[in-house]
């Protein structure tokens, strides 16, 4: 007989721990996977986790990839905190990339330092338009914000598709579905000569010292945190939850579409279909893994990114499959919620003796 | 193609015995954007990257890479880390490559169906699919029973619209009654999208369906509605043997090779190649019996035809939608039109999205 007790008095030191638990155990799960695929473990972990981020470019690259990781999954904590489950951090990544965009393509022939202002501004307003749908369905019409949002993905998705390939699409370039190159005012400033590191990082340096404020030094974060915590508590202190719900969206959606506009005016410079590798949802596991924490996040969000360079590198020097990537993300996420649950749980293991089990 | 692939491996091994150790570090990169196990445009490729290895050449290749700021990373690490020609095989590696060539001179670099050559170390390819769509073409104007061929195609671009022409106009000649409905999926590869785009075809009456997207989902369709089908990118036979009644297959090996091989030892220069059925790039799958002996060597003469020059895709008289002319009688479209091609031709229904 298997019995599941809760543990009272979790340590919280423990419960910042388990992610570091989790990230060593993801490492020695994929040591094994390259071993069984016939690779020298050591060797391929190398690859993975250093040959990537042993250069300044590779740095450089790391950087640009947790930049809007870090930037979705601090607006993600909020909803998260507060008990609304946003999924839908990749629609409101890409209607804010379309808004942002459109303004970029406004001025596509001219230059202004006022430009990318109001390009970013734009990116964050579509991305907290859109999150606001699923939050007003909730608040006002009962629905399920986590079907709403994801559902939202598909429509932004394809109201982007609609865009490139049709009234946006670049009129010089055959029908091709991309839009107009962004005029360099649009551009997000490098920050070094010959690398792709771009001012979107401050952004997210900006998100997290906020959010952290917000959090921890407001009367919102503290509403935030109550109605994580117990709903009801929160109902009886007399919490507007309504307008609290509405806001946590606005703040992750904001987050999101400045993530998008990140991507389309710094890395790639024009709105094409491919504006995320599905950021919106990695998020999700870099929200957990940093532990809603706004510097957790960070951590995490770098992380999480090195996942994918490193699944690019093995495959680059070892040909393992690029899909190792998603699968190194999934396993951290699985090891994540499994050890949570042994730390609020103990698995106890009976012995019955025979005439117990006669009954 | 395997006959292809054995002359490669035969000529690797003969190269083998002379150039031992000649260019030890020669390496060579492929970047894909899909799976190599997608049975289509990625695993042609890939069919490609394996004639090179034989050849003797060491490669790499990093599949499913997106086309958007992740491609221009993948790219540069690959010329960073030694490798002295790359291949980057889709249409949005087209800005990223011509990026990193800036930067890595004395890397080469060839990028697949694109029209930008920014720096003398970017050479640009593709592949006259449009001839493999006049046998098509003629194929599905004698096969069709209710003077209906069904299109998928992915986006309006002119590689698109110059095949849909091509088939149509051949199917013409066979068949003057034929009509071509097209639908538009807005996508390279979604095996969903592309099944509900070949029933929806078939619903309106197509009894031969053809696509320009690369999975096997609309050849399977067909093979389940008992309609005709043809193979795209790769020899698609297997995935439907009934309904199959040919595939044009995009043969990258021998130019991959050739290109490699001169990287290797230095006469590599820029150029812009567009090889068709004449140099092999452009390939037939084989025909199905159920087209009939005659029909069979109607098609294999008119690919003998199309090959040498006799017969080009594209002979006037040509007129678009409206019927107005577009290329007139005795002449045929040079290649500039067709590469900037995006009018239909009489007897296409419907309008090129905007």
């Amino acid at each position: 007989m298997i019995k599941i007790e809760k543990r009272n008095d979790v340590p919280m030191t423990l419960y910042f721990f388990t992610p570091f638990i989790a990230i060593i155990l993801t490492i020695l799960g994929g040591g094994i996977i390259f071993y069984i695929l016939g690779f020298n473990p050591i060797e391929a972990l190398k690859f993975y986790f250093i040959t990537p981020i042993s250069n300044l470019y590779g740095l450089s690259e790391l950087l640009l990839k947790a930049t809007p990781l870090c930037l979705i999954a601090i607006g993600l904590s909020f909803c998260f905190k507060s008990n609304n489950w946003n999924i839908g951090a990749e629609g409101q990544l890409t209607f804010g990339a379309i808004v942002g965009g459109g303004v970029a393509l406004l001025f596509y022939n001219q230059e202004g330092f006022y430009i990318l202002p109001l390009v970013i501004l734009a990116g964050a307003i579509g991305g907290m338009i859109f999150a606001l749908i699923p939050a007003i369905l909730k608040t006002y019409f009962n629905t399920n914000e986590i079907l709403v949002s994801l559902m939202l993905v598909y429509v932004s998705k394809l109201l982007l598709d609609y865009l490139v390939v049709g009234p946006w699409s670049n009129p010089e370039g055959f029908n091709f579905p991309e839009t107009r190159q962004f005029s360099n005012s649009s551009r997000m400033p490098l920050l070094f000569e010959g690398l792709r590191i771009h001012a979107g990082i401050f952004l997210a340096l900006a998100a997290v010292m906020l959010s952290w404020f917000i959090l921890y030094k407001t009367y919102l974060g503290f509403q935030i945190k109550v109605s994580g915590l117990s709903l009801k508590t929160a109902k009886y202190a007399g919490f507007k939850g309504k307008t609290m719900i509405l806001v946590v969206f606005m703040i992750s959606g904001a987050c999101a579409g400045l993530a998008g506009v990140g991507e389309i005016t710094g890395p790639i410079g024009q709105l094409h279909r491919m504006i995320s590798p599905d950021y919106g949802f990695t998020a999700i596991i870099v929200a957990f893994l940093g532990r809603l924490n706004p510097f957790g996040i960070i951590f995490a969000s770098l992380v999480v990114a090195l996942t994918y360079l490193g699944a690019e590198t093995a495959q680059i020097f070892l040909q393992i499959p690029k899909y190792t990537g998603q699968v190194f993300q999934g396993m951290i996420l699985f090891f994540l919620l499994a050890s949570d649950y042994l730390l609020f749980f103990k698995v106890k293991i009976l012995n019955l003796k025979k005439n117990e089990l006669r009954h | 193609m395997y006959k292809n692939f054995f002359r490669y491996l035969i000529s690797a091994i003969f190269l083998l015995g002379f150039s031992v150790n000649s260019n030890a570090d020669f390496k060579v990169g492929f970047v894909y954007v899909g799976p190599t196990g997608d049975h289509g445009w990625t695993f042609q490729h890939h069919e490609g990257r394996n004639a090179v290895e034989a050849a003797g050449i060491k490669t790499t290749f990093v599949e499913s890479v997106p086309e958007g700021a992740d491609a221009e990373r993948v790219i540069r690490q690959l010329a960073q880390s030694g490798h002295d020609l790359i291949f980057t095989t889709s249409f949005g590696y087209m800005d990223p490559t011509n990026k990193v060539a800036k930067d890595f001179p004395n890397v080469k670099f060839e990028h697949a169906t694109g029209y930008k050559r920014e720096h003398s170390n970017v050479s640009t390819y593709s592949a006259r699919f449009y001839e493999g769509r006049t046998l098509l073409g003629h194929i599905a104007g004698k096969m069709t029973k209710t003077n209906t061929i069904g299109y998928i195609a992915s986006f309006p671009i002119p590689e698109v619209i110059r095949g849909i022409n091509a088939m149509t106009l051949a199917a013409q000649k066979v068949n003057p009654n034929i009509k071509t409905k097209i639908v538009w999926v807005f996508t390279w590869y979604d095996p969903g999208k592309e099944a509900e785009a070949a029933q929806a075809l078939i619903d309106q009456g197509a009894d031969v369906i053809m696509q320009h997207t690369d999975s096997t989902a609309p050849v399977q369709t067909a093979e389940k509605a008992g309609v005709w089908s043809f193979g795209q990118a790769s020899d698609m036979q297997r995935f439907a043997p009934k309904s199959i009644l040919t595939s044009i297959i995009d043969d990258w090996a021998p130019y991959y090779v050739e290109r490699a091989i001169a990287a290797r030892d230095g006469t590599w220069n820029q150029q812009d190649t567009w090889h068709g059925l004449k140099e092999g790039m452009v390939a037939m799958g084989p025909y199905n019996s159920a087209m009939g002996a005659d029909l069979v060597k109607e098609v294999e003469q008119l690919q003998k035809d199309l090959a040498s020059g006799k017969v080009h895709s594209f002979t006037g008289p040509i007129y678009d939608q409206k019927g107005n002319i577009l290329v007139a009688e005795g002449k045929v479209a040079d290649d500039g039109m067709l590469a900037g091609m995006s009018v239909y031709v009489k007897g296409v229904e419907g309008d090129i999205p905007k």
